[in-house]
């Protein structure tokens, strides 16, 4: 017998690539800028109060008072220690996701309790996580719309006009009739028939998907603003007053201390979207369906070889992620509020984001959009308990955690290979 | 089943691929189409397949009218086919491609991956195949990938299995390999049909030729007709196999490479700590089979990439670190290896491409302003000179064939006076004639005395051409040798094992090509 080629995969032992030290010296500069920006400058002798348990909890836990200043020092420090760690880590050529999210957890906190120091209310905390889910659950039903079409080789840039559609169609129709669960029915066919739109000119016409996508989310805006200023305006009673989505309490565990409000006292989009999770992970990576989504997005001729229809594949997914957009848009006016111009804000170029932070996997979004909506949350919450932090600063806290995220620990992101290029039929 | 084409034609706009072919596929042989690179063999093969719909003719099975609507319905009626560039998933593991297409499925269509594991075992052991069921296509080598293709196929039952240009990709000693699965497949009375341009392997495994030039069937012929028969056949004229070169008188000029290491995108090594020297007046080829560093090698000689250790000296100057631009004025011509996406401006005239690297220069500019005029005259000396097949040197590029715009690239890098010679794959994808021209034309650059370094995957081109041939594999060089070395120790060279080792094992198992080359003086 001949020698023959290795047959098994081939990693070099010998040669290796040289290390990266972007994400140590990211939390070192972090955790420098936390110590030097706000842990030095915690007056003395002030204490921190944070709220454990939500009103309604059936077990209530005392509040958490601590020494502001020694405690956002001590966080600080664990910050230090953690990016040395991190140095170790890049040393010895180990990847490790948990050091960054503790890292983190640990910056966050340190710059709660210095904002809430001496402040008598103190930090509600389960009710800031509670909002923070729901300031995400756009985000996260654009990210998994945005990976639904580009795992098929559709760039999805219209997101943004998904949301839009969505949210308009739902504060409309709810009000029409009088019930937030039509609403909930009208908004994935409004997200659906803008997807139609960027479905037929980028796959048929095969016209640049970034370019349809843009155009798609100006119309979406232009339209959606026009009938604001138009008809909504004239009779907002009639048309644009949605009546609020409840929240369904699951008992017990919405009793849990400090997450069981955000998790388990939530309207019902919620809880769809923990069975959406799910099912998405499973349906794409687990299923027929998935692998031959992706298929057609990382090789389309290949697909095409074994007798998939590439174009109709792109169709599909495309119409059924842009109505997943469209659900989430619901989200947006779920707690009763009228439709506003632009309400989307740019949320879905941050969904896109998140897609992105989340590596085109449900579970990795659902992490990414919850980790933007918290930053959101965080600036609504510590504005209203009245903190030392401007506004306007706050208010650039979602865009600044994406900016880190996306380049201090994404590293090396490999997108379908497919994606945005057109399929000829 | 019987496989029936009648009549079949398919045009690209005007030019027409292939011109009323009829061929028939039998069970229990091996058909070999020969044929020259652009002769329309892949483009018949996606008829049949159902990736192309024919203008004209029929298809046939068992005497049975068949429309195809795509490949789905191709591979339902029992016909499977390795591509020429694998239709592989990088990013999926060999099962998942295997089943892709048609999944054992669970409830809720959740795939059945023991079931999937399982047949990719069960047909690897029924030829001998040594391959994970879940290890990842880009993991594997190309070798390995080709099996994966032909599992697929089986998997899929093919009655007639069809191998586009199988060989391109692989050492001799995998083609043996090759051929003995095909043999057995063949045995269990599987139609094989087997595309390629090279002779030898046609005259090792094939029941009956059928010769294709320019689109038509030109005739058959038998496996035992002599190389220098088949050859005239496919090209349609007398060709001289090989270059007719004396031997190379080295001179005092040298290109110096040092401890070179290169690392791709994501960090892995594609080069590792190589090191030779070239002279001038001398052709060093650089061996391997696909993807083992040779043209990240060739690249960075230009400065298109960087390394991360090592020295490159041409005549005692450092290359490395230069921009482009620098290394081209240093006196180094550069044939890139894909000439339609590096090479060559394919919307650009033949003058816009020839004076591409050299139009902000003396004598084609002067100051800010292009001098048209010397361009153009330029480039009509050039193109006399290298005999490009062109109506007007005004024409896009593109509208020459393959062979002729290699020859634009050839002119352009070979028109001014060089120090050193690049060139990666010079004749991948040209017919006959043009490849003997291009060779002619690297050992006149070699007898000017300018050092030539050549990639290539083409073991009869290193062969041809070569004075000296380095032999590459998963970026180092396994060993320098002599130019007459024998085909079946470079082979073994190509799948990493040392010069020395190599001599040996050659002599022990010689490959079944090796046999049929022994037959007939060449
Ligand atoms: N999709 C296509 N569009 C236009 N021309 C093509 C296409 N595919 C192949 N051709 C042309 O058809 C001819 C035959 O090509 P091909 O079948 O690939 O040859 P072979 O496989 O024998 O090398 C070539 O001249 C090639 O340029
Ligand atoms: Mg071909």
């Amino acid at each position: 017998m001949s020698v023959s080629a290795p047959t098994r995969p081939t990693r070099d032992p010998v040669l290796l690539a040289p290390i990266s030290w972007r994400t140590p010296i990211i939390m070192t500069v972090l955790a420098a800028l936390a110590l030097f920006g706000f842990a030095l400058f915690t007056p003395a002798g002030l204490e921190s109060t944070i709220e454990l348990t939500g009103a309604s909890a059936a077990w209530q836990l005392p509040d958490l008072v601590i020494g502001s200043r020694a405690a956002a020092l001590a966080l600080v420090l664990v910050a230090f220690a953690l990016a040395g760690l991190s140095f170790w880590t890049a040393q010895n050529r180990r990847r490790s996701m948990a050091v960054p999210v503790v890292f983190g957890i640990c910056l966050v906190f340190a710059f709660l309790i210095w904002a809430v120091a001496g402040n008598a209310s103190g930090l509600p905390l389960p009710f800031l996580l509670s909002t923070a889910m729901t300031a995400a659950l756009p985000l996260i039903f654009g990210a998994f719309a945005g990976l639904l079409c580009e795992r098929s080789g559709v760039i999805n840039i219209a997101i943004e006009g998904q949301l839009l559609a969505g949210a308009f169609l739902t504060a409309v129709l709810a009000t029409v009739a009088g019930n937030a669960y039509v609403g909930l029915i009208a908004a994935p066919v409004g997200g659906a028939l803008v997807g139609l739109i960027l479905a037929v000119f980028s796959i048929k016409y095969r016209v640049d998907q970034i370019i349809v996508g843009v155009v798609v989310n100006v119309l979406v805006l232009g339209l959606t603003s026009y009938l604001f200023s138009t008809v909504l305006s004239d009779d907002p009673l009639r048309l644009n007053n949605p009546p609020q989505l409840p929240a369904l309490r699951i008992p017990l565990l919405a009793d849990i201390p400090v997450v069981g409000e955000a998790l388990f006292n939530q309207n019902i989009i919620v809880y769809a979207m923990y069975a959406a999770v799910v099912a998405l992970h499973i349906g794409l990576f687990r299923s027929r369906w998935g692998l031959r989504v992706r298929a057609v997005g990382e090789h389309p001729k290949a697909a095409d070889t074994v007798g998939i229809d590439v174009n109709r594949t792109r169709y599909r997914n495309v119409v059924f992620g842009s109505a997943v957009a469209g659900f989430g848009g619901a989200s947006m006016v779920a707690a009763g509020l009228a439709f506003t111009k632009e309400v989307t804000e740019g949320r879905g170029y941050i969904a896109l984001a998140a897609m992105i932070l989340g590596r085109w996997s449900p579970t990795g979004a659902l992490a990414a959009a919850l980790l933007f909506g918290f930053a959101d949350s965080l600036n609504r919450v510590l504005n209203n308990i009245g903190s030392p932090v401007p506004y306007e600063i706050l208010a650039m806290l979602p865009y600044l955690a994406t900016i880190f995220a996306v380049a201090g620990l994404v590293g090396r992101v490999r997108p379908p290979a497919g994606a945005g290029k057109a399929y000829p039929s | 089943m019987t496989l029936e084409l009648r009549g079949i034609t398919k045009r690209f706009g005007s030019l027409v691929a292939n011109d009323r072919i009829d061929l028939t596929f039998e069970p229990g042989r091996i058909h070999a189409l020969l044929g020259e690179n652009g002769a329309g063999k892949s483009t018949m093969m996606n008829v049949l397949y159902g990736l192309y719909t024919p203008d004209e003719g029929q298809i046939l099975i068992d005497g049975e009218p068949v429309t195809f609507h795509g490949p789905g319905d191709a591979m339902a009626a029992g016909i499977g086919m390795v591509h020429q560039h694998f239709m592989l998933i990088p990013v999926f593991t060999v099962a998942e491609n295997v089943v892709l297409g048609h999944e054992p499925t669970g409830p809720l269509g959740i795939i059945g991956l023991e079931q999937a594991r399982t047949l990719v075992r069960e047909i690897s052991a029924r030829f001998g195949f040594d391959v994970d069921p879940d290890a990842k296509i880009e993991d594997l080598p190309v070798g390995v990938q080709q099996r994966v293709e032909i599992i697929k196929a089986l998997s899929r039952d093919a009655k007639v299995l069809i191998l586009d240009e199988p060989t391109a990709v692989l050492t001799p000693q995998e083609t043996d390999e090759l051929i003995e699965i095909m043999r057995q497949l063949r045995d269990s009375g599987t139609a094989i049909v087997f595309i390629t341009h090279k002779l030898r392997e046609v005259r090792a495994v094939a029941d009956e030729i059928t010769v294709i030039r320019r689109g038509k069937v030109v005739g058959t012929a038998s496996p035992t007709d002599s190389q220098a028969e088949l050859a005239s056949l496919m090209v349609g004229r007398d060709v001289s196999l090989g270059v007719e070169k004396g031997p190379a008188e080295p001179n005092e000029q040298a290109l110096e490479v040092a401890g070179l290491s290169v690392l791709d995108a994501v960090g892995s090594p594609v080069v590792r700590d190589v090191s030779f020297t070239i002279r001038g007046g001398e052709v060093l080829a650089v061996a391997g089979v696909q993807g083992n560093g040779q043209s990240e090698l060739a690249e960075v000689l230009l400065g298109l990439r960087k390394a991360t250790a090592g020295s490159i000296t041409l005549d005692g100057t450092e290359l490395l670190g230069k921009s482009v631009d620098q290394v081209l004025r240093a006196g180094v011509g550069f044939v890139p290896e894909d000439r339609s996406k590096d090479g060559l401006i394919s919307s650009f005239s033949i003058i816009e491409n020839f004076v591409l690297d050299q139009y902000a220069q003396e004598p084609y500019a002067k100051g800010p302003a292009m001098q048209l005029g010397v361009g153009r005259q330029k480039t009509a000396e050039a193109v006399e000179a290298f005999d490009v097949r062109t109506t007007s040197i005004d024409d896009p590029v593109s509208t020459l064939s393959g062979g002729n715009q290699q020859k634009v690239v050839l002119a352009r890098e070979m028109s001014r006076p060089l120090r050193l010679f690049v060139a990666s794959q010079p004749t991948r994808g040209l017919d006959v004639g043009s490849i003997e021209f291009v060779h002619q034309r690297i050992i006149a650059e070699r007898d000017a005395g300018t050092p030539v370094l050549i990639v290539s995957t083409e073991l009869d081109e290193v062969l041809s051409i070569a004075d000296r041939i380095a032999v590459m594999y998963r970026g180092s060089i396994v060993g320098i040798v002599e130019a007459g070395t024998d085909r079946d120790v470079l082979g073994l060279m190509m799948a990493g094992v040392p010069p020395e080792e190599a001599r040996q094992e050659a002599v022990e198992h010689p490959t079944a090509m090796h046999e049929v080359e022994g037959e007939e003086p060449s």
